[in-house]
């Protein structure tokens, strides 16, 4: 039986990894290459590998960085920052990504999804969607780039499987680095219309958390700050998830 | 045996990833990019993603095809595939309208049954896999999990000395061993330390 997966999340900003609140307030948090030697020793499932800043700036993922990465890393690896064609997708496979993930060209150009999962395949295209509550409490799909997304979140969602990507992150803007819970019902609303796995982030405080998240219809849980600020680590989740009868990879 | 290790590479999907495997492992190897860089190798690793015909197109045009077939069946090397590069030891696969593969192992390649099981294809993820034993196997519990990603399966003619299985919708070959010649459907280069350990076990036979 597939396990549900734990995946740390390192954010970069250029060459230093980084951790946000909200999307916003950062510390800089080190050398990426000795973060994921850390991750790669604890036998994690998968790592994720994200330049927050890539898009805005009109930069992309450093290579070497993703290179370095990858020779430290024996497990599924998915990397994205600044993607934003074929020759991209295909420069960082060859660096060592399994899997890369897109998030504001999606939006700019949801054919290229599409384009991307027929020429490398849907396991390799993974959709990031970034969720924030509006004033009147809605959910509303936030883009880094500040322009108007003309779809809501669940037409955004469905689009997203349509066009023919792997795996969906969903990321709770507002939950960010606050580590104080996560936000369930939207894990709950996202994942009941599409049948693709969707990676659910944001808010993790405790491990108890990501079985909520599975229960909810996560195919797998991933975080950032829990395991950069504090002692817990991504197998203190899955002794939880284990332990509530969740089937996961000890 | 010497321990010189010779990695298939015929263009198909990233093959780095098994390199960067065997020298963390600490052991050397050669990519083989003509039929000719099979000769100075001890083992041989054949790994591959993508389409079986588009393999098997390849394979034919660079005559690796019956390079592999003469090291492996004359030469008596050993060969691992892995993935693709597992299927593609098989007598036929029946993707994009079917092809015949090297006949290594007897058996064909077909879509995986899980297809009709209601389970979603292409089967991704950590999944246990169950053996029985084995060179690939040892110091690995049987149960261990190893990462996939795959959408057709091995269906073997006869059962070779070991087999492992996993299950996902039905129950499907993860690999084999039959004498010199080994499959996994799953990726050890992926697998963490379990996968080094298998990757490390197959050098060192």
């Amino acid at each position: 039986m597939l396990k549900h997966r734990v995946i740390p999340i390192v954010l970069l900003d250029g060459y230093s990894v980084v951790k946000t609140i909200n999307f916003d307030t950062r510390r800089n948090l080190g050398n990426p290459i000795t973060v994921a030697r850390i991750y790669n020793s604890r036998n994690v499932d998968e790592l994720i590998l994200l330049d927050i800043n890539a898009s805005k700036s009109g930069e992309k993922i450093d290579e070497f960085t993703v290179a370095e990465v990858a020779s430290e890393c024996f497990m599924p690896l998915a990397v994205g920052g600044g993607l934003r064609s074929a020759e991209d997708i295909s420069r960082i496979l060859s660096k060592g990504a399994d899997k890369v993930v897109l998030n504001s060209i999606a939006l700019e150009n949801p054919d290229f999804i599409a384009d991307g999962a027929s020429r490398f395949g849907a396991q390799c295209i993974v959709v990031s969607i970034d969720v924030k509550k509006n004033g009147a409490g809605q959910y509303t799909v936030y883009s880094h780039s500040g322009k108007d997304v003309r779809y809501s979140l669940l037409d955004w969602v469905k689009e997203v499987e349509r066009k023919g990507a792997g795996e969906i992150v969903l990321n709770s803007v507002d939950n960010d680095g606050c580590m104080e819970g996560c936000d369930l019902e939207l894990v709950r609303s996202v994942s009941s219309c599409v049948k693709i796995p969707v990676i659910a982030v944001g808010g993790v405080k405790e491990p108890s958390d990501a079985v909520g998240l599975i229960r909810s219809g996560a195919a797998a849980v991933a975080a950032s700050s829990i395991f950069h600020f504090t002692s817990i680590t991504p197998n203190d989740l899955k002794d939880e998830m284990l332990a509530a009868g969740l089937p996961v990879r000890r | 045996m010497g321990s010189l290790i010779g990695i298939v590479n015929i263009g198909l999907g990233n093959i780095d990833s098994v390199g960067r495997a065997v020298r963390y492992l600490g052991y050397e190897f050669k990519l083989c990019e003509v039929p000719g860089d099979l000769d100075s190798v001890d083992k041989i690793i054949f790994p591959g993603v993508g389409s079986f015909r588009a393999a098997v197109a390849i394979l034919a045009e660079t005559t690796f095809d019956e390079a592999i077939k003469d090291q492996v069946l004359k030469g008596n090397k050993p060969i691992l595939g892995i993935c693709l590069g597992m299927q593609l030891l098989a007598q036929h696969g029946s993707e994009d309208g079917g092809a015949d593969g090297l006949g290594l192992i007897g058996g064909h390649v077909e879509l995986h049954r899980g297809a009709l099981e209601g389970v979603s294809i292409p089967h991704i993820g950590w999944n246990d896999v169950h053996h029985q034993g084995g060179e690939l196997y040892k110091g690995i519990e049987s149960g261990t999990c190893f990462y996939f990603v795959h959408s057709y399966e091995l269906l073997l003619d006869s059962v070779p000395p070991y087999v492992a299985t996993a299950n996902h919708g039905v129950d499907f070959i993860a690999g084999f061993e039959a004498g010199h010649i080994f499959g996994v459907q799953f990726h050890p280069e992926k697998s963490q330390e379990k996968g080094l350990q298998l990757l490390r076990n197959y050098i060192e036979y």
